[in-house]
């Protein structure tokens, strides 16, 4: 079911808005999670979860989120779940994304399933040098189970890989490479200096 | 209503079609210039490399669009698939007011002399169609100049013992090394070779009423924030808009070019920014649309005295496509080597074209434009890891460490190596698209491993303490360096043109672009585009003086 805001939740947002600036994580977590009880004690529906991602669910994002950290983990810069790589996907697969929408919803819920059968944990719960080890097996194309019989684990992996690489690297205004993050770590002076 | 009727419709506005038009225009002759793009700015892209047109996985920033236009490539397994315009396999050139000449690396080549007489240098290449230009390059040095002149051409080839017979300077000066160039310089000279700055069609010093570059990072792929690359938006196109002769349609699609019953050309038939199909005639058509795009207008050109496409009785258009088989080497350096001075690449040598015995042809090789950082995500010794804490490592330690040195080789025409139309798919517009196939001839890769070699031996002296080679493969597409599809000839068996771009088959339809080289030479090929616009559009007009084209 969808939840429309009322005048006055979004009069309200808006003064939290003007107050901080929230990534869109950020403020997912705010109107979804239960954090800001203020908002939820004015609508009973905001039980239901909300998804304020644009085509991705919850269960794919946080899915999604452990694979960008993988592709660009974190060390002394952040990786690829701060920079937003989740959140450059998700607008792509309502843009210039589209035609891979399909490949994400199959691809990401077969690659789940995939996991799970084998080890009961899901991808985002094993660690870290235990979800290497599932992309390692996925980048040579060796996932099992009925989907990746007719889809490639490897050609999945690769559209993963580049579009992670690109949610890092790409301009911000693309919805990933938050704060140029990626910028800042290989030295560029930013904004691209005009002199 | 119906279009009135006009003296010359230029097809394209790019590097070719700018030019003829302002020759035309200026000549006292009413022209429509088509463009199926608009004008485009900086503004429009900023920085954004998703979007460039250097490497596009969203779009290709300055056209074509992905939404209305596709061609055909081979599958790998036998068969053909779609590919859109920022897939590497459809080969796009810039679709815009402009069109490559607004976002271009904007190197100014001249081909060498001997490019003109392949033949008659290395004889019958087995596999081949090699020929020589039915045009010398004596015959075209003066429109050489008149493209360094009125664009605008930085350089200086006092360093250069292989540079092509020039008569006069360069307008403007050489730019100075930067880093990169500077540490190459000195290596090239210990090794015996002739380095000299790549000569450029961008401003040094303020030209033409444009100011000089300011060395944005982001130069090849992007429009210059400032006007200080010339392409022909900011340079002739504009002269011919004020002569008020020529004016501009843009967002206009050309499908088909009509014949008569006589077998001339009476007109074209083109789509509109609201995909109204509408008439054109006039008196002469010259297409300058890229090498793939000229083609398949020809191609789709049908009329019962060309039942196989205008100009194409003797089965030549599309034929003989030629590109450029990049390669190179990548050298890693201790210390770092970047400081951050667009465009990059800035020095050059002749040494390895046409000089050695065992080679047939060869390439100029120059420093590479900046990688940007996604770009430079893929650049990788062979067998590295592509992710993980292994990449993200390699990209901080290294961005800053590299330096390319590339080049393009100098490719052998084959009959086989083409663009064709495909009989069943059409585009947004219902206009049957192209298919692009063929395989590279093996002396494009023997050359790519000299090259490579001589790029990897500069890299080692210049200090790297690391090095690889970029070796391109057989598999061939149509960059924006396409070529060679409706190539001039004396014979009009083996040529589709005669040496001033006029279609053998029909006098009143001439080229000018890319689509005219015998030869591709081992050089950026858009300077010697510019100066074919030049040769096309002095002899369209010299002879427009007597007959009127009638």
């Amino acid at each position: 079911m969808n939840h429309y805001f009322t005048k006055f939740e979004l009069a309200l947002i808006s003064i939290f808005m003007s107050a901080h600036t929230f990534t869109r994580r950020e403020f997912a977590r705010l109107v979804t999670g239960g954090t800001a009880a203020v908002l939820i004690s004015f609508n009973t529906a905001c039980k239901n979860k909300i998804s304020l991602w644009r085509y991705l669910n919850e269960e794919e994002i946080s899915i999604l989120d452990a694979i960008a950290e993988q592709i660009i983990p974190t060390d002394d810069f952040p990786g690829g779940k701060w920079a937003n790589v989740s959140n450059f996907i998700d607008k792509q697969l309502t843009s210039y994304y589209k035609s891979h929408q399909v490949d994400y919803r199959g691809g990401m819920a077969a690659f789940q399933k995939s996991v799970f059968d084998g080890s009961k944990k899901k991808f985002e719960e094993h660690s870290f040098a235990e979800q290497k080890a599932v992309l390692e097996k996925m980048e040579a194309g060796e996932l099992t189970g009925e989907y990746w019989k007719e889809h490639s684990s490897k050609s999945f992996f690769e559209l993963l890989r580049q579009h992670c690489l690109q949610g890092f690297y790409g301009s911000p205004l693309h919805g990933g490479n938050r704060e140029y993050v990626s910028y800042r770590m290989l030295g560029l002076d930013y904004p691209n200096i005009i002199y | 209503m119906a279009n009135k009727h006009v003296n010359a419709i230029v097809i394209g506005a790019g590097a070719g079609g700018g030019v003829v038009a302002k020759e035309l225009s200026m000549a006292g002759l009413t022209v429509v210039l088509m463009e199926r793009g608009r004008w485009q700015t900086f503004d429009e892209h900023g920085d954004d490399e998703l979007t460039s047109q250097r490497t596009f996985p969203l779009k290709c920033g300055y056209g074509p669009d992905n939404g209305r236009n596709w061609r055909m490539a081979p599958d790998g397994i036998g068969g053909w698939t779609r590919v859109f315009p920022n897939d590497w396999r459809y080969g796009n050139n810039a679709a815009c007011v402009g069109s490559g000449t607004v976002s271009y690396g904007a190197m100014a080549w001249r081909f060498q002399p001997v490019d003109f007489q392949l033949k008659t240098k290395y004889g019958s290449i087995p596999g081949t169609t090699l020929e020589d230009w039915p045009l010398t390059y004596d015959e075209l040095e003066p429109y050489y100049e008149k493209a360094e002149y009125e664009l605008g051409v930085a350089g200086d080839p006092t360093t250069d013992p292989f540079v092509p017979p020039r008569k006069h300077p360069y307008p403007m000066p050489a730019f100075s090394y930067n880093r990169e160039g500077m540490i190459l310089e000195k290596a090239a000279r210990n090794l015996g070779l002739h380095p000299f700055p790549i000569p450029m069609l961008r401003n040094s010093v303020p030209y033409n009423g444009r100011p000089a570059c300011i060395h944005m990072r982001t130069c090849v792929g992007y429009a210059c924030p400032v006007n200080a690359k010339a392409g022909t938006q900011n340079t002739v196109i504009p002269v011919a808009l004020k002569t008020g002769n020529c004016e501009l349609r843009i967002n206009c699609m050309v499908s088909e070019i009509l014949i008569d019953e006589k077998g001339r050309a009476k007109g074209i038939k083109y789509f509109d920014s609201e995909n109204k199909l509408h008439e054109q005639t006039s008196d002469l058509v010259v297409l300058s649309a890229s090498a793939t795009e000229t083609a398949r207008l020809l191609l789709n050109s049908k009329s019962k005295l060309f039942p196989n496409g205008a100009g194409n009785n003797q089965g030549w258009v599309g034929k003989n496509l030629q590109d450029h088989a990049y390669t190179g080497a990548y050298g890693l350096f201790e210390g770092e080597v970047y400081d951050d001075v667009g465009p990059g690449a800035c020095i050059a040598v002749n040494d390895f074209n046409h000089r050695f015995p065992d080679i047939v042809g060869g390439g100029v090789l120059c420093n590479e434009f900046i990688r940007m950082p996604y770009q430079f995500a893929g650049i990788r010794p062979n067998g590295s890891r592509m992710w993980g804490i292994e990449h993200k490592a390699f990209q901080k330690k290294n961005f800053k460490r590299h330096i390319a040195i590339h080049g393009p080789v100098q490719e052998m025409p084959t009959f086989d190596r083409k663009v064709e139309i495909d009989p069943a798919v059409k585009d947004f517009w219902g206009i049957p698209v192209l298919r692009i196939g063929g395989m590279r001839h093996e002396n494009d890769i023997n050359v790519a491993h000299f090259l490579s070699d001589k790029a990897e031996k500069w890299l080692k002296e210049a200090g790297a303490i690391s090095t690889w080679k970029s070796i391109p493969g057989r598999e061939s597409g149509a960059s924006q360096h396409q070529a060679g599809t409706c190539r001039m000839g004396n014979d009009p068996k083996t040529s589709v043109t005669n040496k001033f771009g006029q279609l053998h088959e029909i006098d009143n339809v001439f080229i000018a672009d890319g689509s005219l080289h015998v030869n591709n030479g081992g050089y950026n090929p858009v300077l010697t585009i510019l100066s074919l616009g030049f040769w096309v559009g002095n002899h369209i007009a010299s002879q427009w003086k007597g007959t009127k084209m009638k």
